[in-house]
């Protein structure tokens, strides 16, 4: 009797008998595990990049922002941007287990040094920032509390915004315009590169949050107030007391909802990993989707195959071929195009995950455990969809298929 | 000896729905010996085919008896006949049936590799059976690179290549010329003569059965008439 690795060269000449045919069937399998693979790598890279920017913002963090909680996140209505107060923040930092606490004022508008200008985001915050954010300065200095308490008209640039507006130049002590206030530029941050959600970290000026609001936005409102705890275990404590001296400042009893709302990283940590989890699903859908897509193609060929191949099926019976031979054969060769189709599938679908990353400087990496189950996947399509055909070429009847024209 | 083939009262009959059943073969006894060279004539429907397939083993008879080299094989199971057909039996068809695209030597090796045997022994057997009908040159060639006569006589390599008790040829020579079914003939008859090979095979024509020692003739299912050829073509 003919043995398994004999049935498979059979199965793999067959194949390449029918060189461009066998390509063609495959082409389903590849395009969907390359697609998958490619979806799971820029999925992982950007849950990986996420994980490390939120231990890059320090475990301590504590954010209040203005608004009531929704349910997937806080609302910041125009009439709650003014909730929180300097003087929210001021109390803050007198609770026991708060390190250091910072207002965090946001003023979009163009910066202008020179003949450039740069649209970005400029920030007015406490020197407390540098610890709150643990982000030093590359050059120069940050501002003091005097400069903070006169409302002194200095700021810090981001290294985008020093690239932009300072390309060949030392920008400290050079002046720039906000708003077509002049500032000084006293110093520099250190680069961080993009956050997770693809935004650019350096693409921003910091400058004392009273002179963002009696220089350029005016009121009292602290925008978010970026509170750092003396240690995360304490985090859970400092945010229910947090809670409850802001209700008692902002007046609301029992039963009101909340006219600001307390988060920690933890909390945006969940959030992002239960948007990686639908993400998955959604990819698993997409894989599953076309995979199935493939199986049914290699199925459709297969088919069109034993019947074109009848007069082969009734000549290898005749010649002594087992039913059983006949059905393995066809079987392998459907597995050895939908696998085949995995492979170069997953070898595709790496190198469109390195070219994303080095072109798009998109983060992406491939999990070993993905490509095995790209395979065993496209292995089990091909043994699901390849069955039925080869069952048929099993069960004819080698006379009727020597007659077959 | 035993008998290569024994048939008694063999009977064929294919059901037809709504309509009367067809009946193929109505008795058919014959025995064939080990060496002999039998032709089958007979007119068109007479149930030539019919009779070779039930004893190639391709088809089960409706009724009788049939022994393959002294053993019943009317009640084997498929796979014993399969394992049967690759060890014992060759088989050469009118339309060739080599595999396309597919070297002489592989084709010649598929019986072989149906019956497990390993690979250098399928070489060597496969090269010394093409060699046998003057083929060896022609080892890597395809069947689009040969005539027909040459895909026959592959064929014919590829019958012998397990040296079977029985070669079984239903019109070899119906798709040839006829300079071809002389060099397909005269082969036939030399594996007979020089190495004892027993052969039957089906034909329309005369000339083609003037080259057996035996011809049997069949009409409406039934042989008519079993006699040894007259004027033997000399080799
Ligand atoms: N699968 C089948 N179903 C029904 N009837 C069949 C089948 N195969 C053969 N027959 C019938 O059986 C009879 C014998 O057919 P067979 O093919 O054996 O004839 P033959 O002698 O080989 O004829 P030819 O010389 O034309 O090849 C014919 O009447 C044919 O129609
Ligand atoms: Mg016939």
């Amino acid at each position: 009797m003919i043995s398994l690795v004999q049935t498979v060269r059979l199965a793999l000449q067959a194949l390449v008998r029918n060189r461009s045919r066998s390509l063609l069937t495959m082409l389903g399998i590849v395009i969907g595990v390359a697609a998958v693979i490619v979806t799971v790598a820029i999925g992982t890279g950007a849950s990986s990049s996420v994980a490390n920017q939120i231990n890059g913002l320090g475990s301590n963090l504590i954010i209040v922002i203005p608004g009531s909680v929704q349910t997937t996140g806080a609302k910041t209505g125009n009439g709650g941007a003014s909730s929180l107060t300097v003087a929210d923040g001021l109390a803050i930092a007198k609770l026991p287990g708060v390190s250091a606490v910072s207002p965090s004022v946001n003023v979009r508008g163009q910066v202008i040094a020179g003949g450039q200008n740069w649209q970005t985001t400029v920030t007015g915050v406490a020197p407390t920032y540098t610890t709150v954010r643990s982000w030093d300065v590359a050059s120069g200095r940050f501002f003091s509390q005097n400069e903070t308490d006169s409302a002194a008209k200095v700021a810090v640039l981001g290294q985008t915004v020093v690239s932009q507006l300072f390309p060949n130049r030392d920008p400290v002590g050079q002046t720039v315009l906000i708003r077509n206030v002049p500032f000084t530029v006293i110093g520099t941050l250190i680069g961080r590169g993009q956050s997770a959600g693809g935004q650019d970290q350096d693409d921003t000026v910091l400058i004392p949050y009273t002179s963002a609001l009696d220089r350029l936005v005016g009121g009292t409102s602290a925008g978010a107030l970026m509170v750092s705890a003396t240690d995360a275990a304490h985090i859970d404590s400092v945010q229910t007391q947090i809670t409850g001296l802001l209700e008692q400042r902002h007046g609301i009893v029992a039963g009101q909802p909340d006219d600001f709302s307390v988060r920690n990283l933890q909390d945006i940590a969940q959030a992002a990993s239960a948007t990686s989890a639908i993400l998955g699903l959604l990819l698993a859908a997409v894989a599953a989707v076309s995979l199935l897509v493939g199986g049914i193609g290699i199925m459709n060929i297969m088919l069109v195959s034993v019947t074109e191949r009848t007069r082969e099926i009734g000549l290898r019976v005749a010649l002594g071929a087992r039913s059983a031979a006949i059905l393995r054969q066809f079987l392998i060769e459907a597995v050895v195009l939908s696998t085949g189709g995995g492979a170069i599938g997953v070898v595709l679908g790496i190198a469109g995950a390195i070219a994303i990353a080095v072109f798009a400087h998109w983060p992406s990496s491939v999990p070993i455990a993905s490509v095995f189950l790209a395979l065993a996947f496209s292995a089990a399509v091909g043994v699901f969809f390849g069955y039925w055909p080869a069952r048929k070429a099993a069960a004819l009847d080698p006379i009727r298929a020597l007659r077959f024209e | 000896m035993t008998p290569v083939v024994e048939v008694r009262d063999l009977r064929k009959v294919y059901p037809l729905e709504g309509g009367e059943d067809v009946v193929a073969l109505r008795g058919v006894d014959l025995t064939i010996e080990p060496g002999e060279f039998v032709a089958v004539m007979g007119p068109s429907g007479s149930g030539k085919s019919t009779f070779m397939h039930i004893v190639g083993l391709l088809d089960r008879p409706t009724s009788g008896t049939y022994a393959f080299a002294g053993h019943e094989v009317s009640a084997l199971p498929s796979d014993a006949l399969a394992d049967l057909r690759s060890r014992a039996l060759g088989f050469v068809f009118q339309a060739y049936n080599l595999l396309p695209r597919t070297t002489a030597i592989e084709n010649v090796e598929l019986p072989m590799v149906y019956a497990g045997i390993p690979a250098a022994e399928r070489r060597r057997a496969a090269l010394e059976a093409l060699d046998a009908v003057g083929l060896a040159k022609y080892a890597q060639h395809q069947p689009n690179q040969l005539s027909g006569g040459q895909q026959q006589r592959v064929a014919i390599a590829r019958s012998i290549v397990n040296r079977p008790q029985l070669i079984l040829a239903d019109e070899p020579t119906g798709a040839l010329d006829t300079a071809s079914s002389e060099d397909v003939m005269a082969l036939f008859q030399r594996l007979n003569d020089e190495r004892g090979m027993t052969v039957m095979l089906v034909t329309h024509e005369a000339d083609v059965a003037a080259h057996a020692r035996r011809l049997v003739t069949f009409r409406d299912g039934h042989i008519v008439a079993d006699e040894p050829v007259k004027e033997k073509v000399p080799v």
